[in-house]
């Protein structure tokens, strides 16, 4: 059974009375962010179908929205997520050797998980921290001025948590 | 050292908390304003000449004049903190370290439009600017300054942070709210403009981060003395953030009255090109802006030198010249390829298509496997030409400027790089060995000079 904790509830609770009476859908976008965090990472069509009865709005429209926006991810994905931005500024500075790192680090290409589901990779398009190039997002912060060293050093932070 | 009015204190330790904000003067504007009308605050933003610093430096006051005051209906202000075009990023830096300005321009622009709740729309990457900024909308209701009856003044002001997840399309303003309703953001047909249907249909208007924050030196030293810093209609101070193959990337404010060259190579901005290398190249506004080989960003097609302000940075249109943008300054070095750059472009502007006008979804990834083909050395002659017919099909041609913004860039690549495009059809396997350099594009331009009449 997929449910929010109570805490989680009154969070969204909260959410909804940001907006006017009435047009608690919008609301949709945070409450998917709070969904995909509680429930493995990723959602899944049950976990949207609550989400819809939550909101009182139909399954279809929180499913059109959760395919929009790339942030939220339709399938499994690793413990531990490295979205490395390619685009041009990040390129000026690297990234693509940063990528292909990471590839070979990891043995996986862009897109996959590690089998130990462990980590994922993907590139994605700028997320506003060009001056600070090569980077990536990792959860919710982002790790910056990527060296070779670094991203073992982010590997072996992530291995640490984990365990 | 040019004059700082946004950045002036972003250095002061525990700036970030609403202590030390308020010790340092913080909230003093919204003090004058409570005791103004309405009308001359929007009077005061319309002299100082703030033009909008989202990227099309629309002028802020007009564009407050024009919201509908329907009776009984609510307005709302909102904040665009989408920030997602390539090469800005900051917005990001005025939240992250100085949440409390933003919340103070927004207060008092809340109060100017009589907006009762306001919402700051965040790209949802910036995951932990929202969390700083919620911090700091809490700090401020603490003390009165958000909420019911602020300060005593019979005025309520909520604040709330909606976190996007994740589409560059948002940032367009209308897609904007539709994301805000808990939408997919494909952007709305104008009319009607925002400023009369916006979110919940209701009259809103949509400002960029930078310029809500500017409210607040224009109600400190008056809209006046604003408009006296800068040149023409470049007034007030414009954030930069520099990036690409600088020295010292990062977030400048300046005044509008230096040059570009100042710009990149003095010691307080971006410090010169690193290794000693030579400057090829810039995109001085974000990727939609037209990039500018090293002699016509240097100088203008008149020969005049280039400045860093709205009329210098557009001098000579398209065809020589380029925009202020969003500030979002791109530095190439000689080392750098044209092409390959372009074409992460292009594949941005694919990725962030939202797909509703087909000139755009189609033209778009059309662009992307263009270039890549060129890029990869399998690229035609013909294929530049076809780049061209694309990106004129797509300008104009589209329901919201992202198809503009797409073929822009691609247009000027080929206008100014057409060569470094042929060489790399025509060598493609050198062409994955090194790259085109400089080549002439430092060289002086010959400035036609006017026919002599008699
Ligand atoms: C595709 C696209 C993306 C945009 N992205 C942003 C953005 O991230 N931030 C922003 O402030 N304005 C962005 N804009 C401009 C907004 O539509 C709007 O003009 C701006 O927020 C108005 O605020 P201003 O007048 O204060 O600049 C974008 C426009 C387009 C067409
Ligand atoms: S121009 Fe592109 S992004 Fe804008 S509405 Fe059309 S398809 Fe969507
Ligand atoms: S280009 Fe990578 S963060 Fe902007």
């Amino acid at each position: 059974m997929i449910t929010f904790s109570q805490e989680k509830l009154a969070k969204v609770a909260e959410l909804i009375s940001h907006y006017p009476q009435g047009r608690q859908k919008s609301a949709l976008l945070p409450v998917l962010h709070l969904a995909q965090d509680e429930f493995g990472g990723w959602l899944d069509t049950p976990v949207m179908d609550y989400v819809a009865g939550l909101l009182n709005i139909e399954p279809i429209e929180v499913y059109e929205v959760a395919s929009f926006y790339s942030m939220y991810n339709l399938k499994p994905v690793g413990k531990f997520m490295f979205e490395v931005c390619q685009t041009g500024p990040c390129m000026l500075n690297g990234s693509d050797n940063i990528i292909d790192y990471i590839k070979q680090k990891l043995n996986i290409k862009v897109g996959e998980t590690t089998a130990d589901g462990m980590f994922t990779l993907k590139t994605v398009e700028c997320l506003g921290a060009c001056g600070y190039a090569p980077m990536m997002q990792l959860g919710k912060n982002y790790r910056e001025h990527l060296t070779k060293e670094k991203v073992d050093a982010i590997i072996e932070e992530c291995r640490a948590k984990a365990n | 050292m040019g004059r700082k009015l946004l950045l002036e204190k972003a250095h002061v330790e525990g700036i970030r908390t609403y202590e030390v904000y308020r010790r340092e003067g913080g909230y003093r504007s919204v003090e004058k304003a409570l005791k103004m009308a309405p009308a001359d605050i929007v009077e005061e933003v319309k002299k100082s000449g703030l033009r909008g610093r989202g990227g099309a430096g629309f002028p802020t006051g007009m564009k407050w004049s024009f919201i509908a005051k329907p009776e009984g209906i609510p307005r709302h202000l909102v904040c665009n903190a989408d920030e997602s075009e390539p090469g800005t990023f900051k917005d990001r830096y005025l939240m992250e370290f100085i949440p409390h300005l933003l919340i103070e321009g927004m207060i008092v622009s809340s109060f100017a439009l009589g907006s009762n709740a306001s919402y700051i729309y965040i790209r949802g990457e910036y995951a932990w600017v929202a969390e700083i900024l919620e911090n700091a909308i809490a700090e401020a209701r603490q003390n009165g300054w958000l909420g019911k009856n602020i300060q005593g003044s019979g005025f309520d002001c909520e604040m709330y942070v909606h976190r996007g997840a994740g589409a560059y399309i948002c940032g367009e303003e209308t897609a904007l709210i539709e994301s805000l309703e808990g939408k997919r953001g494909n952007p709305r047909i104008k009319p009607p403009f925002p400023a009369i249907k916006g979110a919940w249909e209701r009259p809103t208007v949509v400002n960029n981060v930078e310029t809500l924050a500017a409210v607040v030196p224009i109600m400190n030293i008056g809209g006046e003395e604003y408009a006296k810093i800068g040149v023409g209609k470049s007034t007030g101070t414009k954030l930069i953030s520099a990036c690409g193959n600088i020295n010292k990337p990062g977030i400048y404010e300046i005044d509008m009255t230096i040059s570009v060259e100042e710009f990149i190579f003095s010691e307080e901005y971006c410090g010169g090109i690193p290794n000693g290398k030579k400057l090829k190249a810039c995109i001085p506004g974000g990727s939609s802006v037209p990039i500018l080989p090293q002699n016509l960003l240097l100088t203008t097609a008149k020969g005049e030198k280039r400045m860093m302000n709205y009329e210098s940075l557009s001098d000579g249109g398209f065809a020589t010249g380029s925009m202020m943008g969003s500030g979002g300054f791109i530095v190439l070095d000689e080392d750098q390829c044209v092409v390959r750059h372009t074409m992460t472009l292009a594949r941005f502007y694919h990725h962030e298509s939202c797909g509703q006008c087909s000139p755009c979804r189609e033209g778009t990834g059309w662009m992307e496997r263009v270039l890549k083909n060129i890029e990869t050395g399998k690229g035609k002659m013909s294929d530049i030409d076809l780049l061209w017919d694309i990106q004129r099909k797509i300008e104009g041609n589209t329901i919201c400027p992202l198809g503009d913004a797409a073929a822009w860039p691609i247009a000027a690549a080929i206008r100014h790089f057409r060569d470094e495009f042929e060489w790399h059809i025509k060598n493609p396997e050198e062409a994955q060995r090194r790259n085109y350099g400089l080549a002439h594009y430092a060289d002086p331009i010959h400035v036609p000079t006017p026919p002599v009449t008699a």
